[in-house]
């Protein structure tokens, strides 16, 4: 498992593009994706494996001085036995993500990252949504699975260009993924980029992406109690989407208790009712897509007529 | 078990910075909002320490709370955990500030023999 990211290792995770191309994730292959397996050998900020570093020895008083500053605590751990390290634990993973999402700002391209249990209806949901609107609005699809290209090929034959990582036994993506499947599916500018995280209601809510929203999909099935019991989900999420609502009749689920127990946890949340199924409310949920799509388009200066497609790359990895 | 991740990265991280020095515990700060078990990550840190640097080492998690208002009585609260009560009874509460952090901040060596 990848120390820093918290990502499975190597060939654990596997990327298929649209070509149904399946490669494992890259080692340590220098100026292009070198993901973040070389975490724990990169000279990133704040990374210290300069132990046989000769400048003590030759420089000015106050480079030395300022060489204590930064590195003495390494070679220093002498008083009280105690050294300092106060490094963040996720400091790798929320680089990447911010790297990935001012290249996506920069785009125009607005990323939106789908959280939430397995089989509460996130990959029908975008099935509907790419057919529904892929003739206004360019779209492509991360899919995050721990095994299996099905969801990325139901994404394809809905009409979308999409890339599965598989995960392994990893519970969540991260940013290096992310940024492993943007080179992947360079993403026209002005576009929308969805990505469907690992089913998993827990771990995904702690590894930033560099999406620009995280939305978190609820099933009636699953009981409205849910956002009480999960709250680093619901907190992390901007908006919710109760799904599976042609079942209420069914259930024993009160949207209006789950809103409450939602808004209890996050009280910005915003939510949507639909079902994926039978269509109803799917209008609002794309006219939040198109609003938000348009803004970002706009904030990046995209002429979204044009759809020109930028020579720029994707955000690399390499240290 | 994002857990087992956060412990790995953690020990790497100390591991690399030890030297040959024998680690006695590690200083963690944790937020109350950051979504990580203690116990599952004292458990996992136990598990990734076997055989480095940090083997039979002990995880001191300080824990930081996060702070809120009250929007009914204006009182400031210290969030011990993502969902909080103001002592007034209420439940509606100003979005947190801080109660993420997850940060490394120092490390005791063994006396040297």
């Amino acid at each position: 498992m990848c120390a820093i990211c918290g990502c499975s290792e190597g060939a654990e995770t596997r990327f298929t593009d649209s070509a149904g191309n399946t490669h494992a994730h890259p080692h340590n292959d220098g100026d292009t994706l070198s993901h973040g397996h070389t975490h724990d050998h990169h000279h990133g900020e704040g990374h210290m494996h300069s132990h046989e570093h000769p400048h003590e020895h030759h420089h000015g008083e106050e480079l030395a001085h300022q060489h204590r500053a930064s590195v003495a605590t390494l070679h220093e751990p002498q008083h009280d036995n105690l050294l300092r390290i106060e490094q963040d634990v996720l400091a790798r993973n929320n680089r990447m993500a911010e790297r990935n999402r001012g290249w996506l700002e920069g785009r125009g391209v607005l990323a939106l990252n789908l959280l939430s249990s397995p089989g509460a209806g996130k990959t029908t949901l975008l099935e509907k949504t790419i057919r529904a609107l892929h003739t206004e609005i360019e779209m492509c699809v991360v899919e995050g699975d721990q095994e299996t290209t099905l969801d990325a090929e139901r994404i394809r034959a809905a009409g979308c260009p999409s890339v599965q990582v598989n995960t392994g036994t990893g519970c969540h993506l991260d940013a290096p993924m992310l940024a492993h499947a943007l080179h992947s599916l360079d993403p026209p500018r002005g576009s929308l980029l969805l990505i469907e995280n690992v089913g998993n209601l827990v771990c995904p809510a702690l590894f930033d992406l560099g999406e620009a929203a995280k939305i978190v999909i609820l099933s009636v099935t699953e009981g409205d109690d849910k956002p009480l019991k999960y709250p680093h989900m619901f907190r992390a999420a901007q908006l919710m989407l109760v799904n599976k609502t042609d079942l209420l009749a069914h259930v024993d689920f009160d949207v209006q208790a789950c809103l409450d127990h939602a808004r209890r946890v996050n009280p910005e949340i915003e939510l949507l009712r639909l079902s994926a199924r039978s269509g109803a409310g799917l209008e609002d949920w794309y006219a939040w897509l198109r609003a938000r799509v348009a803004a970002a388009g706009l904030r990046a200066g995209v002429d979204r007529e044009l759809h020109t497609s930028s020579s720029s790359v994707p955000p690399r990895r390499s240290a | 078990m994002h857990e087992l991740s956060v412990a790995v990265g953690i020990v790497e991280l100390c591991n690399e910075r030890a030297g040959n020095a024998r680690v006695r515990n590690v200083r963690l700060r944790v937020g109350t909002l950051c979504c990580l078990q203690p116990e599952s990550l004292r458990f996992c840190f136990q598990v990734a320490a076997e055989g480095t640097a940090l083997q039979g080492a002990a995880l001191d998690i300080e824990r930081v709370p996060a702070l809120s208002r009250c929007r009914d009585c204006g009182r400031t609260i210290e969030m011990q955990e993502a969902l909080a009560t103001c002592k007034c009874g209420s439940l509606n509460l100003d979005p947190p500030r801080g109660g993420n952090e997850l940060r490394i901040i120092c490390m005791e060596f063994e006396e040297a023999a």
